[in-house]
C-alpha cells in the first residue's frame, strides 16, 4: 500500500476522515514547507499578472457575466454544442455519473481493442477513478502530464488541482523516480528530471492506441474543445493516438466562440500568473478528408456527477461559474497549512469544499465545508467571482437543517443536523428574549464559575477554557449608572 | 444513452433558469495602430517566453533557414507540401551540401511517418497563420499541407511568419477574420517551446513538445 508524505495511507483518504489527515498533515513539516513555498510563489505570480487594478476588476467583470449568461442557457447550449459538435463528426456521450462515462469510455476502447490509454491533464477523469477502472478491464491509463506523471509512478494522488506534484520536492520526485523506473541515475537537477519523463513517455505517445484529455472551454457555436497547457503532452494526446476522447463537466459550456479569449486570459494569469500559456489547442472535428494525421475519431463525453443538483437554484448555481484556475486554494491559509490530500476529495481548497458536496453528498463532505475561517480570500481571487465563502455558509445550513419550502433536499441534507444542538439553540433563543430567565443564566455563571470544566472538548484542544468574570456586563453597567446617579 | 441525456437536461430545464443577455461590460486587450509598436510587443512576448526571434526579408529567407541548421547541427528536417514560402525551404535544405541535409517531406499518412518523426527528424518547418502580438503569440492553422505533428512532435519547431500578419490580440484575430464560420480541424496557438514547472516551481523547457522554437518573422511591410 502506497503512503503519502503525511504518513496518510492513500487508498483510505476520504473526507470523512478529514480532521485526523488535517492533523496528520500539520504535523509534517517537510509537506507544510512544500506547500507553503509553493503558495507563496503562486500568489506572487498572480499579483504579477494582475499588476493593473481596473483592468483586473474589468476583467473579472467580464469572466463573471460570461460564465453567468452561458449558465443561464447551459440546457439549450449543451445541445447546440451536441448538434454542432455531430455536424462536425465529434460524437457526444451524456453520463450522469462516474459508473456510466467509465462504462462509455470502456465500450470504445473495447471497439477499438485498446491496451493503452495516453492521458493529457483531466481532473474530470480522476473524478471518475478512470484509471482505476480501465486497470480493471486490463487497459493501462498513462498520465502525461509531468506532474500526474510523477505521482502515479508513486502510486499516489494529485494534491493541486493545477499543479498535481505540488506537494513532492525535487529530492523526493527524484526518489520516485529511482523507486520506479529503470536505470535512472538519482538527480536533484530539475531539466534532468523533466528530460527523464519526456523520454520514458515519448515512446507511449507514439504507441497509445487512444488519447483522452479534459477541455478547458467547449465552445457551443462551433462545436469545438479548447485545451489549455505548457507541456504539449496535451496536444500529443489529442493529435498522435487514433482515438481521443475528451471528458468534461457539463458546465464547462460557452455559447460563443468570443467568450474564449477574456476567459482563456483570466484563467492562465489566475492560475499561474502566466499572460498567455505555451499552447493553446481548439480541436474542431476529427482528421478530415485528405489530411495526413490526427485522430480519425473523436468522443466528447459530457459528465454530469452532481452538477446539476448544483444548477437547482441560482445562488448554488455560481458554483459551476468555476474555471478551475486553482486561485482560491493557492490563496486559502487552510489549504496552505494541510495541503490537497487531507481533504480526502479529487477537489481540493476552497472549490472543492463547495462542488464536493454535490459529487459525493453532505454525509461525506460535512466537515470540509467548515474548514474555512470564512476569511474570504478565496472570493477575492476568484477570477469569475464565485462567492465561495457565502456559498459555505448555504452549505453549512443545507447540512444542519431541512431544505427551505419549495426546495428538493440536497444530497445528505441535514447530514451535520444534531438534536442536542438544535435543543441547545432552541435553549439560547428562549433565553435570550426572556430576560429574567437571560439574567439568571449569567449571574450562575458568574456564581458557579469555578466548576467550569478545564476540558472542553475540541474548543480547548488548542485554547484555554473561558473563565466567566465575576461580574455580568449588566451588572457591571448597573452599578456604573447607579454610581452616576449617587 | 439517450436517456441519461434526457435525464440530464431535463434536470436542468426543472431548475428554469432566466437567460442573462449579452453583458454590456466593455473590456479592452492591449491594442494598438503603430506598427511598430505591435512588432516590438510581439518580439518582447516571444523573447521572454524563450522563443528565438530571427528577422529577416523575403529575399535573405534562404540563407536564414540554411543559418539556423547549420548553427544547429540539424541533419533530419521535415517539411510540408505547400505553403507561400515552401519554395525557400526546399532551396534552403536542398543548397546544403556539407553537411548533406536530408528533408522529410510529410506527403502521406502519418502511420508511414511516424517512427521517423518521433526518432530521426530534428526539427519541423511550418507556416503561420497569424501573430498576436499583446502575448507574443503564434497562430498555426495545420492543413493538408502542414499536419499537426509537423509542428509538434519533432524536439524544434521553425515557424515562418509574415509580419503583416501580427494583430494586436486574440479577441481581434478571430473576429475580423470570422472564425466562428470555418473552423478547421485544428487551431494552436503557440507561445514559445514546451516547458512545465510542475517540480518545485522550477521551469524547465523541452517538456513533451518541441524544446526549441525558433520564430523567423519575414519583414514584409
Amino acid at each position: 500500500m502506497s503512503q503519502s508524505n503525511n504518513g496518510v495511507h492513500i487508498q483510505e483518504l476520504a473526507p470523512e476522515h478529514f480532521h485526523d489527515q488535517a492533523k496528520a498533515a500539520l504535523a509534517d513539516p517537510q509537506l507544510r514547507q512544500n506547500f507553503r513555498g509553493a503558495m507563496d510563489y503562486l500568489q506572487d505570480k498572480r499579483k504579477t499578472a494582475f499588476s493593473n487594478p481596473a483592468e483586473e476588476k474589468h476583467i473579472r467583470d467580464l469572466s463573471e457575466a460570461i460564465r453567468q449568461r452561458c449558465l443561464s442557457k447551459l440546457p439549450d447550449l449543451l445541445e447546440q454544442l451536441e448538434t454542432n459538435c455531430t455536424n462536425n463528426g465529434i460524437q457526444v456521450h451524456w453520463a450522469q455519473n462516474a459508473e456510466e462515462a467509465n462504462a462509455i469510455i470502456a465500450a470504445i476502447s473495447q471497439r477499438h481493442n485498446a491496451k493503452s490509454i495516453v492521458k493529457g491533464k483531466s481532473m474530470v477523469s480522476e473524478e471518475i477513478e478512470l484509471n482505476h477502472e480501465m486497470a480493471k478491464l486490463g487497459i493501462e491509463c498513462l498520465e502525461s502530464d509531468m506532474g500526474e506523471y510523477i505521482v502515479q509512478l508513486d502510486g499516489d494522488k494529485p494534491s493541486h488541482i493545477i499543479m498535481p506534484a505540488i506537494h513532492k520536492n525535487k529530492q523526493e520526485v527524484s526518489d520516485t523516480f529511482e523507486k520506479n523506473l529503470d536505470n535512472f541515475t538519482p538527480t536533484l537537477d530539475v531539466d534532468e528530471l523533466i528530460q527523464t519523463g519526456r523520454s520514458r513517455l515519448r515512446q507511449k505517445f507514439h504507441d497509445a492506441d487512444i488519447g483522452l484529455s479534459g477541455v478547458n472551454f467547449a465552445v457551443a457555436e462551433t462545436g469545438t474543445l479548447c485545451l489549455v497547457e505548457n507541456e504539449g503532452n496535451g496536444r500529443m494526446c489529442t493529435t498522435v493516438p487514433n482515438v481521443h476522447i475528451a471528458i468534461t463537466g457539463i458546465e464547462k459550456v460557452v455559447e460563443f466562440l468570443t467568450d474564449v479569449p477574456p476567459l482563456y486570459s483570466a484563467l492562465t494569469r489566475s492560475a499561474t500568473g502566466q499572460a498567455i500559456t505555451t499552447y493553446f489547442n481548439m480541436i474542431s472535428s476529427p482528421r478530415r478528408d485528405g489530411e495526413l494525421d490526427g485522430p480519425e475519431e473523436v468522443h466528447l463525453v459530457l459528465l454530469d456527477n452532481g452538477r446539476s443538483q448544483a444548477f437547482r437554484d441560482e445562488e448554488m448555481r455560481k458554483t459551476l461559474q468555476c474555471i478551475r484556475c486553482g486561485a482560491c486554494m493557492n490563496h486559502c491559509p487552510v489549504y496552505t497549512r494541510i495541503g490537497g490530500h487531507a481533504y480526502g476529495t479529487v477537489y481540493p481548497g476552497p472549490i472543492g469544499k463547495i462542488i464536493s458536496p454535490h459529487m459525493m453528498g453532505l454525509e461525506k463532505t460535512k466537515d470540509l465545508i467548515t474548514a474555512s475561517s470564512l476569511c474570504g480570500a478565496c472570493g477575492e481571487v476568484c477570477p469569475v467571482r464565485i462567492p465561495i465563502p457565502e456559498m459555505l455558509q448555504r452549505l453549512r445550513n443545507e447540512a444542519k437543517n431541512p431544505p427551505k419550502p419549495d426546495m428538493p433536499a440536497m444530497r445528505g441534507q441535514e447530514a451535520a443536523a444534531s438534536k442536542a444542538e438544535s435543543l441547545a439553540m432552541k435553549g439560547f433563543a428562549f433565553a435570550a428574549s426572556h430576560p429574567s430567565i437571560y439574567h439568571m443564566g449569567t449571574w450562575s455563571a458568574t456564581k458557579m464559575k469555578a466548576l467550569m470544566p478545564s476540558n472542553l472538548g475540541p474548543w480547548t484542544q488548542c485554547r484555554t477554557a473561558p473563565k466567566p468574570a465575576s461580574k455580568t456586563l449588566h451588572q457591571l453597567i448597573k452599578a456604573r449608572k447607579q454610581g452616576e446617579k449617587s | 444513452m439517450s436517456t441519461s441525456r434526457n435525464a440530464i437536461l431535463s434536470r436542468l430545464r426543472d431548475a428554469n433558469p432566466e437567460a442573462k443577455a449579452m453583458e454590456t461590460i466593455t473590456y479592452q486587450p492591449w491594442v494598438s495602430n503603430d506598427a511598430q509598436l505591435t512588432r516590438q510587443r510581439f518580439i518582447d512576448g516571444l523573447s521572454a517566453s524563450h522563443a528565438e526571434i530571427i528577422s529577416t526579408d523575403r529575399d535573405a529567407l534562404n540563407n536564414v533557414i540554411k543559418n539556423i541548421v547549420v548553427s544547429k547541427q540539424f541533419s533530419r528536417i521535415a517539411l510540408g507540401t505547400a505553403g507561400e514560402f515552401h519554395s525557400d525551404i526546399v532551396k534552403a535544405t536542398q543548397s546544403l551540401e556539407t553537411p548533406a541535409i536530408e528533408t522529410m517531406t510529410f506527403d502521406c499518412d502519418i502511420s508511414d511517418l511516424k517512427s521517423a518523426l518521433f526518432n530521426d527528424v530534428d526539427a519541423g518547418i511550418t507556416h503561420c497563420r497569424a501573430g498576436i502580438a499583446d502575448t507574443g503569440t503564434l497562430v498555426l492553422w495545420p492543413d493538408i499541407s502542414e499536419p499537426r505533428t509537423l509542428s509538434l512532435v519533432p524536439p524544434c519547431h521553425i515557424a515562418l511568419i509574415k509580419r503583416s500578419t501580427i494583430v494586436s490580440n486574440f479577441a481581434e484575430l478571430m473576429v475580423t477574420q470570422t472564425w466562428q464560420n470555418n473552423m478547421p480541424t485544428n487551431i494552436v496557438l503557440v507561445s514559445g517551446p514546451s516547458k512545465t514547472a510542475d517540480i518545485q516551481q522550477t521551469l524547465a523547457y523541452g517538456a513533451h513538445g518541441p524544446s526549441q522554437l525558433v520564430v523567423i518573422l519575414i519583414e514584409d511591410m
